[in-house]
């Protein structure tokens, strides 16, 4: 495994050259080119803005402004975006690249690296108008913004892992890319991302937080909604998550990766 | 000192009879096998000293690509090992990860980290890399505009920019122009003599006669012969002409042989043979070398005419000669049950190198189409080599004498 990782920093260089080109391939041939870029977030934060907080007049509760509602969704809907990119590009990664890796001998976890940075690149040019948009409204939350850097890593980590295993996994039972995509279904449903624990019955309120993820999305309501620090103790399910995640993706990694080329 | 040593190399792939199969055997605490192994290759064992060149080949599935992938380490074997001594750079798939929308030198960065180079070492080579592929200023034109003779010649030359310790080299070389083809065995021979050590993988008979300093044949995952280049040529063609033969008609000969070849049968073809000068069999022949195509015939009825014909024919089927005993005033009349003749056609082999086929025929008047007793197509097949004879181009060989002189 420490093999593996040091072959991957030595095609450091390769990592950082495919992300660059899958990211300006996307915009290569379009008349407007990179405008793409920021259009589309743009738009998404403009009808946030205008459907919830100007035509529907939705408010929270125990929030000011009159975009609290539409931060609120953004806050969550955004970094659960970076974590469904990630997911859904997981199931293809390996057989998308079938060809390369039967014929070309280099580590198979560059092309996980690539799609993690790409969506991370994605995530970054959204993430960075949302905070233009913050500073515009003055929500700006302040320093408790910090807090959302361990909220994306523990994110990032748990995505990750489950990367490498749905790659894997889907190299060998095809069914894995159909039960991703209906998962990520559930996984946004079932996670508070366009509510809050709060607006859930109290009878039923601890159940939503049976999913590691649920800590993670009250996070970053916390931060950007109220200006608060996320509940740090509540995110060891989330930690645990990560780390088991981890030694399953590992574990696949070694055993299946000699035998997946026979297979793709 | 060995570039290469293989032993007891195996590969196996794995079959589940369900698609549950795999589930339930990864699944199961017992890990009992599910599966059954469906071996590719088997007991495969050889060396390759430094700086020699060791031929591959066999027909489609025989097992060259599953040994090429193992020993480029993109498959690991089930049984067996390989230890290679330096750095291997295959030729395998030429432009495997160029991205079409982008430049010729875009392209190059890619596919040189893609092989494991630094951006420093690439823009070092960079100006080596662009005056060997020779494509002038489309080297900053999208790979999408390129011929496909254009990319190949972009890939070889990244490929080959940094001399590799062992350098496997497959039929994507044959694509590009004789210019650049020439150029690029220039290289891989001067990458030879400074201690490249050189794998060959083709059907390309005269390639590896005249390159490698051994060959070994596969056929069936195994290795079925060993040896030198040319003894394993021959082994090769034999092999071939046994299961290449068309199917018109069928029938089973006395060895229970299944022989192709049409006709009323009056007359039987009892055996075919390529022999040279000293009445040995051959299957390799050297360009201009004195042939001779004997047929040995039996009546099985009494017939008023005989003539015998043979047909040379290129791999593409194009006739290259063809004569027969009429045109050559040797037609036989009046023939018994029973009687037996040998006819013997010698001639000097004057075509360009390559593979040809046989065709015979045993009919009653000048051409086979009024009564024709017996016709077998590739009844044998041989290869050409250009072996002592000045090199050439084309399809024949004509005798040349030059003569320079000071004026």
């Amino acid at each position: 495994m420490r093999n593996s990782i040091n072959r991957l920093w030595a095609y450091r260089g390769f990592i950082w050259q495919s992300v660059k080109r899958e990211f300006t391939l996307r915009y290569h041939d379009s008349i407007l080119g990179a405008v793409w870029i920021i259009v589309n977030p743009l738009a998404m934060i403009l009808i946030y803005t205008v459907i919830f907080a100007k035509v529907m007049q939705a408010r929270l509760p125990n929030a000011q402004g009159s975009f609290a509602y539409s931060i609120f969704l953004m806050s969550g809907i955004l970094p659960w975006g970076l974590f469904s990119d990630l997911i859904s590009r997981a199931p293809s990664l390996f057989i998308e690249h079938a060809s390369l890796l039967k014929k070309i001998q280099f580590p198979k976890l560059a092309l996980v690296a690539i799609a993690l940075l790409n969506s991370l690149v994605n995530f970054a040019v959204i993430f960075a108008l949302f905070m233009i948009f913050l500073v515009l409204c003055g929500q700006f939350p302040g320093w408790s913004i910090l807090a959302v850097i361990p909220l994306l890593l523990l994110q990032l980590w748990i995505g990750a892992a489950l990367m490498v295993i749905l790659a894997i996994l889907n190299v060998f039972f095809r069914d894995m890319g159909q039960l991703t995509n209906l998962s990520l279904q559930f996984g946004f449903w079932l996670t508070p991302i366009v509510y809050s624990a709060s607006m859930i019955p109290v009878a039923y309120r601890d159940y939503v937080f049976l999913n590691p993820l649920s800590a993670i999305f009250d996070g970053y309501h916390q931060i950007f909604v109220y200006g608060l620090l996320p509940n740090w103790s509540g995110l060891i399910p989330a930690g645990v998550l990560a780390a088991v995640l981890s030694l399953i993706a590992v574990h696949l990694y070694t055993q299946r990766s000699a035998e997946m080329v026979d297979e793709l | 000192m060995n570039a290469i040593i293989v032993q007891g190399l195996g590969k196996a792939y794995k079959q589940y009879g369900t698609k549950w199969a795999r589930l339930r055997e990864w699944l199961s605490p017992t890990s009992r096998s599910r599966h059954h192994l469906h071996w590719v290759l088997k007991d495969i064992s050889f060396e390759v000293p430094k700086g020699q060149a060791l031929g591959i080949i066999g027909i489609n599935g025989a097992g060259k690509s599953t040994l090429l992938k193992m020993l480029t380490g993109t498959t690991q074997p089930t049984t067996g090992s390989i230890v290679i001594d330096g750095r291997v750079a295959a030729l395998l798939e030429l432009g495997m990860g160029f991205h079409s929308e982008f430049s010729g030198r875009q392209n190059v960065y890619m596919s040189g980290q893609l092989l494991g180079l630094t951006i420093d070492q690439i823009e070092q080579l960079m100006p080596e890399i662009e005056a060997f592929a020779g494509i002038g200023g489309y080297i900053d034109q999208p790979v999408r505009i390129y011929s496909s003779g254009m990319q190949v010649r972009l890939a070889f030359s990244i490929a080959t920019a940094v001399r590799p310790d062992i350098l496997i080299v497959d039929e994507a070389l044959s694509v590009g122009d004789i210019e650049f083809q020439h150029r690029s065995f220039d290289r891989i021979r001067r990458y030879q003599a400074l201690g490249t050590t050189l794998l060959f993988v083709s059907h390309d008979k005269q390639l590896i006669t005249s390159i490698c300093d051994r060959a070994i044949l596969l056929d069936g995952g195994k290795i079925a012969f060993a040896g030198d280049p040319e003894a394993v040529m021959d082994y090769y063609n034999a092999m071939l002409s046994e299961d290449t033969k068309p199917v018109i008609s069928q029938t089973l000969d006395q060895e229970g042989k299944i022989q192709t070849q049409s006709g009323s049968g009056e007359v039987q073809l009892i055996n075919t043979r390529l022999l040279d000068e000293q009445a040995l069999p051959v299957e390799v022949v050297k360009v201009g070398q004195l042939i001779t195509i004997e047929l040995l015939t039996k009546c099985t009825q009494d017939i008023d005419d005989l003539v015998a014909g043979f047909m040379i024919k290129d791999r593409l089927g194009q006739v290259i000669f063809g004569t027969n005993t009429f045109h050559h005033g040797s037609q036989l009349h009046h023939l018994k049950a029973g009687d037996s003749h040998r006819f013997s056609f010698s001639l000097p082999f004057n075509m360009g190198p390559g593979t040809y086929s046989v065709s015979v025929a045993l009919h009653a008047d000048d051409q086979h189409i009024s009564k024709n007793y017996l016709w077998q197509d590739r009844a044998f097949l041989f290869t050409l080599v250009n072996a002592g004879e000045p090199v050439f181009v084309g399809s024949h060989s004509l005798p040349t004498s030059v003569h320079v002189t000071v004026v």
